[in-house]
């Protein structure tokens, strides 16, 4: 199954692996979401939407729908 | 003086601080307008360099990257790529924010290769041993190809030693820091032969954005170099993966946090803010504190405002000598200003409770708080924002949608925002409440003239709320809702860059507005001062020959016949004509006078009143709102300004589209007639339907 952004709990981290580009906007991609970088869950909203994320450094908020596209790989936590 | 003024541009993301950078090197020499045909504020400042250069300091807006996705961040790039601009900067420099050091060198290294020579401004220094973060500015000076300058715009720290830097701006290295065209040099060797002559990140800046730029023909190049829309996004993933690793390999030398000594105050902060119980009580007390001190805080400095000009109109026409001109001044121009200053209080509050919301960095989080709600309205988080600085002014706040993302959202935003109650509005209510709502308390502490104002502000959300809902329904418009929003780090608001927008704004908005209230009300004045025939030329002949006047005195004498020749000026005739149409709303033709002046600009209201007033009233009552309260209604025998009809103007007031600005805004964000005047007629048909309802059933 493929794992995305939306099914990480809050505090944990993965890596992103892959998307669409053409689903994605450019300006996520500049503010850091690219391939190989690193991401944190901070905080969901009341209502479950948007996350609060912690990508490569930058912190933002994007919506569920948008998640949904990024596909991650969990980074293990007792390494 | 042969030594031409040297040109800056500050250019940096959002929250860097790039504007506290601007105001230390600018001070208050700043000047604020607009780019030509276009409503992006243009904000220049002046500064004094060592060896007494004297350089333009422009604020350019902020911009994640060269890839512009608005109007703004087009500025940014139309400015770069024109090299005959006049303000074309002679050095540029790139404000960072030494948390986010990694995300903000995108930016620097696509200024980079423009090949314009460029200063590194690392801000927030001050708080790096705080952070555990140090830097090897000599490595990173090299690897980036410039100067490095450290700086705490927050403390004043490392201005000198940047004003230094930028006096040698012909030492800097004008060499791009990396070689983006790699990432298909097939592709970028055919575009350099085919324009030699030109930058070759330019052309690719051509290719990709939607810029105007003079000197080359843009079709040209296009057509010879056109690639599919998915084919140029992938090259640009490309590139900005490309810049990501050349800053990720130099930062990991260049360097170093030491994570133990960060402290976690944000998260802490962030879990409270934005708690799904606490955010929300947190953020409606915050509103409530805002809209209960608006009211009670301006309370007296507006009277006194309002008292000074009154005192003021009878000194000129006791000590001028009578005559027009002493009527000019003393009725219409000193009332007319007046009418524009007694604003100043309340704008300048709403202003400062703004600008310490956006400056605190917690509008974010309410941004973050509010979308999944204001997404069942068809709205964005981000109206938040404009639905907000709409309770100052529409104009500034239908300008803040530029950052959503979807165009749905962003146009809904757009035709609901004036619901919201600004700041022009404020003057109108506060008045009529004054007159007709009771100062007592409720439940002890409770204003009641405070909870009114309070619940017009709410009706003004609400109807904008339902009105997004409605249209949400009707609006067919397809496209993919993207929504990113940067959550900055906490600051604490700096006195000075709030002290200066707040007095930008309120400037503007008293020159803005000054200039069409002073006008309308000169033209009032006249048409109040002069008629047309016999009825307003022979009014004392008229009266005077009435048997029933002859037991006045000459006092009450005087006023029946200054009445009567206001009924029967130019201004009373046109008055009069309306009458039917708002008498069923518990208007008089005066106060129907106040409302076609006011359909240029709300405020005009209070100043046509006290035009009004002042020319046709008795002269024993002084200010404004004395008089408005002494009408009395010829016919009943009632106060003018009693509940029914007070409650009636209020709900006018609140639901009209009566601002020529905020059309004029509405036509050129949305690029059509169609949507600001469906708004138009929307907005002042719901206002009489609804003011008509409320009077008929209260009078």
């Amino acid at each position: 199954m493929r794992t995305t952004i939306n099914s990480l709990k809050i505090g944990q981290k993965a890596i992103i692996k892959d998307f669409d580009i053409d689903v994605i906007p450019l300006k996520l991609l500049e503010m850091g979401c690219l391939p190989g970088n690193r991401v944190e869950l901070l905080q969901i909203a009341p209502f479950g939407d948007p996350l609060y994320l912690d990508v490569n450094g930058s912190h933002l908020a994007i919506r569920i729908e948008t998640a949904r596209e990024i596909e991650v790989e969990f980074i293990k936590n007792n390494l | 003086m042969s030594n031409k003024n040297i040109n800056i541009a500050l250019i940096g993301n959002p929250n860097v601080g790039k504007t506290s950078v601007f105001n230390q090197l600018t001070g208050l020499n700043q000047q604020v307008g607009n780019y030509p045909g276009i409503t992006v504020e243009k904000k220049i400042g002046f500064c004094k360099l060592p060896n007494n250069i004297k350089a333009n300091v422009l604020d350019l807006p902020g911009t994640y990257s060269l890839n512009a996705s608005s109007i703004d961040e087009n500025v940014v790039i139309e400015l770069l790529l024109n090299k005959n601009d006049k303000l074309y900067p002679d050095v540029a420099l790139v404000v960072t924010d030494v948390e986010n050091l990694k995300r903000n060198l995108l930016l620097f290294t696509q200024i980079k290769d423009l090949e314009i020579p460029t200063i590194l401004v690392i801000n927030m220094a001050d708080r790096m041993k705080h952070k555990g973060i140090s830097l090897n500015i000599s490595y990173l000076e090299e690897q980036l190809k410039t100067k490095i300058a450290l700086v705490s715009s927050r403390k004043g720290l490392g201005i000198e030693d940047l004003k230094n830097l930028i006096v040698n701006y012909k030492t800097l290295s004008c060499e791009p820091c990396l070689n983006a065209s790699s990432i298909d040099s097939i592709y970028f060797d055919n575009l350099r032969k085919a324009f030699p002559n030109q930058l070759l990140y330019k052309l690719w800046l051509v290719i990709t954005q939607d810029v105007n730029f003079l000197n080359l023909d843009r079709n040209e190049i296009r057509s010879s170099f056109t690639k599919s829309h998915s084919d140029l996004k992938r090259l640009q993933q490309k590139e900005t993966i490309k810049r990501y690793q050349f800053i990720n390999d130099i930062l990991k030398e260049g360097l170093t946090i030491d994570t133990s000594i960060a402290k976690d105050f944000r998260s802490k902060l962030d879990r409270v803010l934005t708690h799904k119980i606490w955010g929300y009580v947190i953020f409606f007390m915050i509103l409530f504190v805002i809209f209960q001190s608006i009211f009670d805080w301006s309370s007296v400095p507006m009277d006194f405002i309002d008292g000074t000009f009154a005192s003021l109109s009878s000194l000129a026409s006791e000590s001028l000598p009578p005559g027009v001109l002493t009527n000019l001044i003393s009725q219409g121009i000193i009332p007319g200003i007046g009418g524009i200053l007694i604003f100043i209080p309340q704008i300048a509050f709403l202003f400062l409770f703004i600008s310490i919301l956006e400056e605190s960095g917690y509008m974010s989080r309410v941004v973050f708080l509010m979308d999944k709600i204001m997404s069942k309205f068809g709205l964005s988080g981000k109206s938040v924002v404009p639905l907000i600085s709409g309770t100052a002014c529409a104009i500034p706040a239908i300008m803040a949608t530029r950052n959503i993302e979807n165009w749905k959202e962003r146009l809904i935003t757009i035709l609901v925002t004036p619901f919201t109650t600004c700041s022009a509005r404020l003057p109108v209510y506060a008045i009529i409440i004054a007159l007709v709502i009771p100062d007592t308390h409720v439940f002890g502490i409770l204003n009641l003239q405070g909870l009114t104002l309070m619940l017009l502000y709410l009706l003004g959300f609400g109807m904008a709320l339902l009105s997004a809902y409605m249209l949400n329904k009707i609006v067919k418009i397809k496209g993919k809702t993207f929504f990113i929003i940067e959550m900055p780090n906490y600051k604490l608001p700096l006195f000075k860059n709030v002290a200066i927008n707040v007095l930008e704004k309120t400037k503007a908005f008293v020159y803005g507005a000054g200039k069409i209230i002073l006008a309308i009300s000169i033209i009032l004045w006249f048409l109040g001062s002069y008629g047309p025939g016999k009825n307003f030329n022979n009014a004392e002949a008229i009266l005077s020959s009435k048997t029933e006047n002859n037991t006045l005195s000459q006092a009450e004498l005087e006023n029946k016949i200054a009445a009567y020749k206001l009924e029967h000026s130019y201004i009373g005739i046109m008055g009069k004509s309306i009458e039917p149409a708002i008498s069923p709303l518990g208007y008089d033709w005066k106060i129907g006078i106040a409302i076609i002046s006011s359909f240029a600009a709300r405020e005009v209201f209070v100043g046509t009143l006290a035009t009004i007033y002042s020319v046709g009233g008795n002269g024993n009552e002084d200010t404004i709102k004395n008089k408005m309260g002494a009408e009395i209604n010829p016919i009943s025998g009632h106060k003018i300004f009693n509940f029914a009809s007070g409650i009636s103007l209020l709900l006018f007031y609140a639901f009209a589209l009566q601002c020529a600005s905020t059309i004029a805004i509405t036509k050129k964000e949305t690029n059509s007639w169609k949507w600001p005047l469906g708004q138009f007629i929307f907005m002042s048909g719901l206002a009489y339907t609804v003011a008509l309802i409320a009077y008929q059933i209260l009078k």
